[in-house]
């Protein structure tokens, strides 16, 4: 860390005013809504809020749910990246288009969307329910499958990113060298690809950690089941504004926990 | 094509010129500029036709209405919202501004609306009543606690003496009719008027009056409205004869 910056310091002298001042004001526009938040922190009383059931079945489920979707994101996310980097395939870019509408759509539309795939009358929903008697909607499950789909796409274009732009001769070499096409994968472009993976990880489950429109439309709003932190903090905006402000600075600090920790370990890649 | 616009002009000066001479209002209002109204989500289609109808009157002021649960508007107007109306779904958050000095005079209520069961076309569950929202096997939906549509549903609940077995509390009553519609809850509680609104979207299965709310709707100028004398004016007309009559075509019953 500290051999990076002294090299990065010396020759240009000292920063450009006009640059500096836009850059305080672009952090203003992130420190001052935060200052507002933690104004509003009842203090006092924080210790019972946090510990009442509405805050620690939010906790738990958001925990389940973020995970989860990491972990599957993980499974599914890096092989469709792999296909989209190293494949040639005729509409490809389409895909890849595909691929990135949930970072711009709004998630209430992917939830709409969802309900009107997932749902019991959905699409796939209605054989599903048929073959299985899964019900996707209301359920925890739900809750999984909406932030999937809202947080998978970090990961995708963060890996394919990195697998496109890595040095493909490092491949080669192991293939002449008789490793086979799965021992390269495993051992030559995983390992290369290793800090984009980890920095696609996190802002996946941090994306996935804040989810509210796609839950709330897809996966509804029930304490225990299917309420998260954010619909937590939805709900308690409207009845209870010291509990919301309590869940606000819960999100806030372990957000900030996790991507300040693994930002100096792994995110030197970005 | 200038020469018609100079005529046109002419003849509004005109015109206006012969209405002050007559003592008389002019015919063209004199109120202009931005009119946000918030309105409870029940109010969507209606407010649609109110704040239309009272555009024609008023062609200069333009009516923004902002729809969404009564509590969340509520919650807006307190952080400083700058609304010029509030339409409220149920009398405990106009209470709530009233007490935070936020609304100007007293409000008014504009128009009242009953509940009933919202079950998806075909009524696949066979719902008969409020009995059925204890069977564990349904999917159950309700507005949230604080919306009003969640809060009388719950007091219509606790008057039939069902606990339901709860799926989902939706941020308000349209959130809730969406999911009806589409077939994913098999019953929800919404007003009267929400189901009408819905044509043939949902069906509806009466609640008995013993067991039913009335909902009042009440409306009031806000004390920090930015426009303040059309807002005066928007819930004069909400109050008239034609706002009722307005309102009535959407279900909705007077006071």
């Amino acid at each position: 860390m500290s051999r990076r910056e002294t090299t990065r310091r010396s020759p240009v002298g000292r920063p450009p005013l006009p640059l500096v001042a836009l850059g305080c004001l672009g952090l203003a526009l992130f420190v001052v809504p935060l200052a507002g938040l933690v104004g509003r922190v009842p203090w006092s009383t924080l210790p019972e809020l946090l510990t009442g059931d509405v805050v620690t079945e939010a906790l738990r489920l958001s925990v389940i749910a973020s995970v989860s979707a990491t972990g599957i994101a993980l499974v599914l996310g890096v092989p469709l990246a792999w296909l989209l980097a190293r494949v040639e395939f005729p509409g490809r870019s389409v895909v890849r288009g595909i691929v990135t509408l949930p970072l711009v759509l709004p998630p209430v539309v992917g939830g709409a969307a969802l309900l009107f795939a997932l749902g019991r009358r959905g699409l796939v929903g209605e054989p599903l329910n048929r073959a299985t008697g899964l019900v996707l909607p209301f359920s925890t499950w739900g809750v999984v499958v909406a932030t999937t789909f809202v947080a998978m796409p970090f990961l995708v274009i963060t890996v394919e990113g990195a697998l496109r732009s890595m040095d493909r001769r490092f491949e080669g070499a192991a293939a002449t060298l008789g490793a086979g096409r799965w021992t390269v994968m495993r051992r030559v472009t995983l390992p290369m690809i290793g800090p984009s993976l980890a920095a696609g990880l996190v802002l996946t489950w941090a994306r996935a950690f804040g989810e509210f429109g796609a839950t709330i439309t897809f996966a509804g709003n029930l304490q225990g089941r299917t309420q998260t932190l954010p619909l937590a903090v939805f709900v308690a905006l409207e009845s209870d504004r010291d509990t919301a402000v309590a869940i606000s600075l819960v999100m806030v600090v372990v957000s900030l926990v996790v991507l300040v920790a693994l930002r100096d370990r792994w995110w030197r890649a970005l | 094509m200038r020469r018609i616009g100079v005529l046109a002009a002419a003849g509004l000066l005109l015109a206006s010129c012969a209405g002050a001479a007559d003592g008389a209002p002019a015919s063209v209002s004199s109120l202009s500029g931005d009119l946000l109204v918030s309105a409870a989500a029940s109010l969507t289609d209606a407010f649609a036709a109110v704040a239309a109808a009272f555009e024609t009157v008023n062609p200069d002021v333009a009516v923004v209405l902002n729809l969404a649960g009564s509590s969340t508007l509520r919650e807006q107007i307190l952080e400083g919202a700058p609304a010029d109306v509030f339409a409220s779904a149920n009398a405990s958050n106009m209470e709530r501004l009233v007490a935070a000095g936020e609304v100007a005079g007293r409000p008014a209520v504009f128009a009242t609306n009953e509940l009933e069961i919202a079950v998806p076309p075909g009524n696949p569950a066979e719902i008969t009543g409020l009995g059925d929202f204890a069977r564990g096997e349904l999917l159950i939906g309700l507005c949230g606690e604080g919306v009003p549509c969640g809060d009388f549903a719950r007091q219509a609940l606790a008057k039939a003496g069902v606990t339901p077995a709860l799926d989902t509390n939706e941020p308000d009553v349209r959130a809730l009719l969406t999911k009806i519609e589409a077939g994913e809850l098999d019953a929800g509680i919404t007003y009267v008027t929400d189901v009408a609104a819905a044509g043939g979207a949902v069906e509806g299965v009466d609640i008995p009056e013993d067991q039913n709310v009335v909902a009042a709707y009440p409306i009031a100028v806000l004390v920090n409205a930015p426009n303040p004398d059309a807002a005066a004016a928007f819930v004069d007309f909400v109050l008239s004869a034609e706002g009722r009559a307005l309102l009535a075509a959407y279900g909705f019953a007077s006071p």
